[in-house]
């Protein structure tokens, strides 16, 4: 390990040692170090610039890192639900989602329609979440300051709704194992609805407010391109590979959850620029909207959990009165439900890409290994093809239009 | 969905459990058959690569690899057994330039070496960290801190 380490430093000694000639100017090694305001979490990159112009970028991970895959090993199955909000603490629901679908594959039991239509609903408002804290802060890092306050304006409605249904406004864990956490709360038509209604307008205005500038279309237009083969062999996937003209979604690709009951479409660009990935986000909130509307107006009625007494909660009422529902809230609380041994991977498009969990259960109350196939992980990979040869200050437009979350990628 | 059977002299056995395709890999010829996959079978895209340790018993460790195919929409995983003592595996970097820092990552959490791989050094964890973390061995509040009922 330790002749590992002093391998590494030997060769980065090596690359600075560049003596300067007429012909070759010098590099500089600048260090774009975790704690910046541009790099969305804690990323640091070790630059070489030449001038202005970047060389090579190679960025270091690991200083989110916490361990969840090695903490799921050791929580049961119902308890791991926690674990996944906080991975990709931005858009938390699609983590919630995607580790539910995949123990009820392993399980095997059927999700009544009420509670895919629930779970699409909360998805899609998760999305909304995500991309709108991606268009405040990728605005607020090229110098539109206000975009910020535009965006989170809107989304203080959200994290309302989100409240509202859960509880809690980001951490929401409301995505269970067999259904949803809790029956959807009297009176959230009018505010969902209420928001949804005017959310279309809104997303007009982000549009004229950026369009309109002609700074912001010079600094987005021709920047941060980077070939759809490079993108495809290096793992990016979601909004980059759509601003490439691939209308590759998971939503419409492999549909999960009931989504191929809903009518959206999937946003395309073709430029493969700053300002395409910046045009595929804005459609696909426009399209999420869509969706949201579509799932407020034909909610189906029913129970939000399915019907599999040992492995979904019994509720509170019954609980009270009732043995047997007494015994099953005993044993899942206490022991947990145990799932068939076997391995599944599912796949679900996150705001930020393909988010895949590949569960391995070898028959008990716990996961066996939970392997998190997280999107950021995948889009941090092209870093150095994206960066290379550009300016310093188009790099930042560029890491933003990547729309990666460091919780994501360091899990 | 089922794929057509896929043929190759180094898979040993292929499964399927929930509309999933799995196939048993001889880790020795495994650069042989991603490039057969990614070439012929048009699985051009590698999603992950993970391990999965399997102590006591042996082949300690599995390496999985998940792909996938755009123009087919189809998903596969190969999956090889390593030994526990010192166990390497030639790097799918051949194929799939994706694979850097996924192996990066098995490396740093399992300890498998991986061979021809152009930079293999820790990823999650600091670079001098000692051990590795997901083997089940390792304990889960580490060595670092004296907690008494470990």
């Amino acid at each position: 390990m330790k002749k590992i380490f002093e391998e590494h430093v030997a060769t980065i000694a090596a690359t600075q040692e560049t003596p300067a000639s007429p012909s070759a100017p010098r590099r500089m090694t600048l260090n774009m170090g975790p704690q910046h305001p541009s790099t969305h979490g804690v990323l640091r990159i070790v630059l070489e610039l030449e001038g202005e112009m970047i060389v090579s970028a190679e960025p270091d991970i690991g200083f989110l890192h916490t361990g969840i895959e090695k903490e799921c090993e050791q929580k049961t199955w119902q308890q791991v639900v926690t674990l996944t909000d906080r991975v990709d603490y931005l858009s938390n629901l699609a983590n919630n989602l995607v580790y539910a679908l995949t123990v009820e594959k392993l399980l095997q039991i059927e999700i009544p329609p009420r509670a895919q239509w629930l779970r699409v609903m909360m998805t899609e408002l998760s999305r909304l979440n995500s991309h709108l804290v991606w268009l405040g802060t990728h605005a607020l890092d090229i110098g539109a300051m206000s975009m910020f306050f535009y965006c989170f304006r809107e989304r203080e409605d959200i994290l309302r709704i989100l409240e509202m249904f859960s509880g809690q406004r980001m951490m929401t864990s409301y995505i269970r194992i067999g259904g949803v956490a809790l029956e959807a709360p009297r009176g959230w038509q009018q505010v969902v609805g209420k928001f949804i209604r005017a959310f279309p307008s809104k997303v007009d205005e982000y549009e004229d407010l950026l369009d309109s500038n002609p700074i912001w279309t010079r600094r987005t237009k021709g920047v941060g391109f980077i070939s759809l083969e490079d993108m495809l062999d290096q793992g990016v996937t979601g909004p980059m590979i759509r601003a490439a003209g691939v209308p590759m979604d998971l939503r419409k690709t492999e549909p999960y959850s009931s989504y191929e009951k809903f009518d959206f479409k999937v946003a395309t660009h073709t430029e493969n620029d700053v300002y395409a990935r910046y045009r595929v986000r804005l459609e696909e909130m426009r399209q999420s909207a869509r969706i949201i509307t579509q799932a407020l107006e034909g909610m189906p009625e029913g129970p939000w959990q399915a019907d599999a007494p040992h492995v979904v909660l019994p509720e509170r009422e019954k609980m009270k009165t009732q043995m047997e529902a007494l015994i099953y809230h005993f044993k899942i609380v206490t022991e947990g439900f145990r799932v068939p041994a076997g391995e599944a991977y599912q796949c679900v498009e996150s705001p930020r890409g393909e988010i895949g969990y590949y569960i391995v259960s070898d028959g008990t109350s716990k996961p066996y290994r939970v392997h998190m196939r997280t999107p950021s992980f995948g889009n941090l990979q092209a870093l150095p093809t994206l960066l290379k040869g550009i300016l310093l200050a188009d790099s930042i437009a560029a890491l933003g239009s990547m729309d990666f979350v460091l919780g994501d990628t360091d899990r | 969905m089922s794929l057509p059977k896929i043929n190759h002299a180094a898979i040993l056995e292929t499964k399927e459990a929930f509309g999933e395709t799995t196939l048993i890999a001889d880790p020795a010829q495994i650069v042989d058959l991603c490039r057969y996959l990614k070439h012929e079978e048009k699985f051009i895209r590698l999603s992950a690569i993970t391990a999965v340790d399997w102590y006591p018993s042996e082949p300690r460790f599995e390496v999985v690899y998940h792909l996938h195919s755009i123009e087919r929409n189809a998903r596969l995983r190969v999956k090889c057994g390593l030994g526990g003592t010192n166990p390497e595996i030639e790097s799918a970097t051949a194929v799939w330039s994706g694979a850097n820092w996924y192996e990066r990552e098995v490396f740093d959490m399992f300890g498998i070496g991986f061979r021809n791989h152009p930079n293999l050094v820790r990823i999650l964890n600091p670079t001098d960290w000692d051990g590795f973390p997901l083997r089940k061995d390792y304990p889960v509040h580490g060595y670092k801190y004296g907690y008494s009922n470990e």
